[in-house]
């Protein structure tokens, strides 16, 4: 049958045959890395599409319909646009710095690709301690948010800098929470155990009610993380004109862009993962039939049809809420979201030593 | 990196630039091309953190010298210009303009002109403020309504076009009456537009006015206490939100307005969201008057028998009338002359302008953006 | 809609009370968003609402009122004719010298020296589409045109001479 694990694996075996070991381990390496570059430009490539014609439907619009067949093509001509574009450093600007901060959010960006399972058997790195070592990488993203803030020697990059480190550090802690309530039920940190522990059923249907919490906490969280509206402070049109990038063009923009829509992509493959099964199968208890037939569907279509629902549900906030003041975001926060994450991780952790999930 | 600080301590050190003298004041210009202002405003904003200590608004960006163009102009060609000041009103701008001639001409409006020219009043103020309610929504960055108010604003423009032939700035009006009767399909296509209106004014409360997002942050935000709307010389939606009754249409009735069954709309709340309740229940107040007339268009002359030019007697003259901002006052002083020896306009935009540093200290930037929403200013209208 | 919304409400979020209280501003606020979510998500699957109008695709089927001002334009009829007399009231009605009228004297068959134009000059880059021009023109010889599409390269283009050449006054037009 066909599957990524498969090609992987015959892949390798070549590889091992053909090559000695250190080279082989290099060539998958720069294999693996060119896959992860490839998938990014392809990620922007659909993501950006689709948010266009996501909003452009939710606003009674046609959305891009010239490029290509229905404007499909329309983000590949976007790029083209940005690609030739000058990417211009501002005088005044520290110069190294305004050029780096782009790139951090790219490398973080792709840190984050490893722990994650697209398809059965198919992951770039199953770390024991997976979903810690997301956690902690994706808060460097806030760096790079506060390099180009402070670097571009303008106001209103350096407001936007400095509302998205308060924030980004302060959903931290319920995104960090809600994770771990699935961390407490499965007993590991490692992503293919989660995923495995999800044989019988997704843990958004096992876990009852605080699970649920658990996982809208999350979604909150990860929407105010990846600085999407409503949570979008850090860029905030209608205040700050474009926030943090506001002094960006061309390029270098366009990482900034590419990096927030990959972002998305990751935080929802890791919230599918965590509560929607990852590339598990929709399975029903003891329905053998019914669950044969869903394991005809391959699992990396699983993955992404799960990632691509939470994506679509966070692009849906952010075509229909208004945007939050500072203030509010962290009242919403640490008046709401904390202490119910944190009671929702008692009740949890609770339930996990009773086993009163399925 | 050292020129950055540097540039941040002066400005707050200089009391010239807007600062107060106090290191970690941050001054951030807001304009001339922001999104937020909607024109080429240009506010200097002291900050302190995302706190505002002081706002200050810079005009002239737009400035096109109307009044004086006008005095060059005979009073059958100066109202078209003020089409081009407040252009979400423009028609009852030059309603404003017409009343004034009309006061100094002494001539009879036939009842048709005058129900048509309410009734394209009510139109546009309805349009005026769907088009503000889109931006609003959108200053507090939520872009879908934007949309959903062009949707029925849409249907208003189609009106106008059938009838005026423009779609903004329509010049319908006449010294004496309107520029041409109304379209055979003008009362169909109205009542399909109240029809289209009643249905959707639902989406209205779903998307924006229900959600406690939008709630919080515009409740207890920018209040304006009835004295100092006053004092400031608020007018329309922006004074009634303190409960200021000023409706011109219910004082100084022009037109028909007094034989009309209407709510002047008030709230006392004060703050951002009365006054965007203002303008939401105002928009159904200008529906009950539309309901109103569109059955009982009077027969007989759009516009009354006017010499082919027009002169007004030595004097005077003052109109005034309530746009979708607010009062707008025409003042012509004639010398006798076939045109104006001086021509002012009092703007409603202006006055409410001059309101937003007092609303604003105190606040976060955030909540500038929404007052300045609230305070519904068309940038044309305030530098003329 | 106004129903809706409890206007006799204090206009500040009333201090929840406790635990009650807090349980409630969050059950309110949750469910304010699902209205609002439930709202665009009509939208996203009614695409029949779309009312875009694909403007350059639907050129042949676009029908503009017969009131909207476009440009000046003076009808000619098959023998070449118009109405204008050159009386110059439009020009005089234009609020900003848009139109400048050319007059010349012609001799008539019987002899009679007559005013008639030489050249009707309009000026698009400077008109405004106020209509005082068609409503002064005491003899119809100008209307409003339907056109709209008028961008050119070149700005000399947007100066007209209305009238064509080698025309002249329809007969009993005075």
């Amino acid at each position: 049958m066909w599957s990524f694990s498969h090609i992987a694996n015959e892949m390798h075996e070549w590889l091992s045959k053909t090559f000695n070991p250190t080279l082989t381990l290099i060539i998958e390496m720069v294999i693996a890395g060119v896959a992860v570059i490839g998938l990014f430009a392809g990620l922007g490539l659909v993501l950006v599409i689709m948010e266009r014609k996501v909003s452009a439907w939710m606003q009674i619009r046609l959305g891009p319909n010239r490029v290509g067949p229905k404007g499909m093509l329309q983000s590949l001509a976007d790029t083209v646009k940005l690609l030739v574009k000058e990417g211009l450093t501002p005088d005044g600007a520290d110069k190294f710095l305004f050029n780096l901060a782009p790139f951090i959010a790219m490398i973080v960006a792709m840190l984050l690709m490893a722990p994650i399972a697209f398809a059965r058997d198919f992951q770039l790195w199953d770390m024991n301690i997976g979903v810690l070592y997301v956690s902690a990488v994706s808060s460097i993203m806030v760096i790079s948010i506060l390099i180009a803030g402070w670097s571009s020697n303008n106001k209103y990059s350096l407001m936007g800098a400095m509302r998205s480190g308060a924030q980004i550090v302060s959903y931290e802690l319920s995104a960090g929470l809600s994770v771990l309530a699935i961390v407490v039920l499965t007993g590991s940190l490692q992503v293919s155990d989660i995923i495995q522990s999800q044989k019988d059923g997704w843990w958004i249907f096992k876990g009852h009610i605080p699970v649920i919490i658990a996982f809208v906490t999350f979604i909150i969280a990860v929407t105010a993380e990846t600085n999407r509206a409503p949570f979008d402070l850090a860029e905030a049109e209608s205040e700050l004109t474009a926030g943090f990038h506001t002094e960006y063009s061309g390029m270098k923009f366009a990482l900034f862009f590419l990096a927030e829509y990959v972002n998305v992509f990751i935080v929802c493959a890791i919230g599918a993962t965590l509560f929607l099964g990852g590339w598990m199968p929709f399975h029903i208890g003891n329905w053998t039939d019914f669950n044969h037939v869903m394991d005809y569907i391959p699992s990396s279509i699983w993955f992404f049809g799960k990632t691509f629902f939470l994506i679509f549900v966070i692009m849906w906030f952010r075509w229909t809420f208004p945007r939050l003041r500072i203030d509010q975001l962290l009242n919403l926060e640490w008046k709401y979201l904390l202490p119910i994450s944190m009671i929702n991780l008692v009740v949890v952790t609770a339930m996990a030593i009773l086993k009163w999930h399925f | 990196m050292y020129r950055q600080t540097e540039i941040i301590n002066d400005a707050s050190q200089n009391p010239s630039l807007g600062g107060s003298g106090e290191t970690g004041d941050l001054i951030i210009n807001v304009g001339p091309q922001h999104p937020a202002t909607h024109g080429v405003l240009h506010l200097v904003i002291t900050l302190n953190g995302e706190t505002i200590k002081k706002v200050e608004p810079h005009l002239g960006f737009i400035h096109r010298s109307i009044e004086k163009m006008c005095e060059s102009l005979s009073y059958r060609q100066f109202i078209y210009v003020t089409s081009r000041m407040d252009y979400l009103s423009s028609h009852i701008n030059n309603h404003a303009c017409a009343l004034c001639v009309e006061k100094g001409l002494q001539v009879e409006i036939p009842p048709r002109a005058q129900v048509i020219r309410v009734l394209m009043d009510e139109l546009t103020r309805i349009a005026s403020h769907e088009l503000w309610w889109g931006a609003m929504a959108m200053d507090l960055g939520a872009f879908t309504p934007f949309f959903h108010a062009f949707r029925e604003r849409e249907s208003i423009n189609d009106i106008m076009e059938e009838t005026c032939g423009a779609r903004l700035t329509m010049n319908y009006i006449v010294p004496g009456g309107v520029m041409q009767d109304l379209h055979p399909n003008f009362q169909n296509k109205v009542k399909a537009f109240m029809q289209l209106y009643k249905r959707k004014i639902h989406e209205y409360d779903e998307l924006v006015t229900g959600n406690i997002i939008f709630q919080n942050r515009m409740k207890n935000i920018g209040y304006l206490s009835p004295e100092d709307a006053i004092s400031y010389g608020c007018s329309g939606p922006t004074a009634r939100g303190s409960g200021v009754s000023c409706d011109i249409r219910k004082i100084y009735p022009y037109e028909i307005y007094d034989k009309l069954e209407f709510d002047e709309v008030l709230e006392t709340a004060g703050d951002s969201f009365a006054r965007y309740m203002i303008r939401i229940r105002e928009m159904q107040q200008s529906i009950r008057i539309i309901e109103q007339l569109i059955d009982n268009i009077p027969e007989g002359d759009f516009q009354a028998k006017t010499k082919a030019v027009l002169k007004l007697p030595k004097g005077d003259f003052y109109s005034r009338v309530e746009t979708a901002r607010g009062e707008l006052g025409v003042y012509i002083v004639s010398e006798g002359g076939t045109t104006p020896y001086r021509i002012k306009f009092r703007s409603p935009g202006f006055s409410n302008l001059s309101v937003l540093d007092h609303i604003a200290r105190g606040s976060k930037l955030g909540d500038l953006v929404a007052m300045m929403g609230t305070l519904d200013l068309v940038i044309p209208d305030i530098d003329r | 809609m106004s129903k809706e919304i409890n206007h006799k409400e204090p206009s500040s979020i009333p201090p929840s009370g406790g635990w009650g209280g807090y349980i409630k501003d969050v059950y309110r606020g949750v469910k304010s968003l699902l209205v609002g979510m439930k709202r665009t998500m009509y939208y996203f699957t009614h695409h029949k609402e779309i009312i875009t109008q694909q403007y350059p695709d639907n050129r042949e089927t676009l029908d503009l009122p017969d009131r909207f001002k476009g440009e000046v334009v003076m009808p000619h009829d098959e023998k070449n004719e118009h109405r204008c007399t050159g009386c110059q009231a439009c020009e005089l009605a234009c609020p900003n010298g848009t139109i400048k009228v050319i007059t010349q004297s012609v001799i008539l068959a019987d002899g009679r020296k007559k005013k008639a134009i030489d050249k009707l000059v309009y000026h698009l880059e400077l008109c405004t589409m106020c209509n005082l021009c068609i409503v002064a023109c005491p003899s119809d010889a100008i209307v409003m045109a339907q056109t709209f599409e008028h961008s050119v390269f070149d700005r000399n283009e947007l100066t007209k001479i209305l009238n064509n050449p080698g025309s002249k006054i329809m007969e009993g037009v005075e």
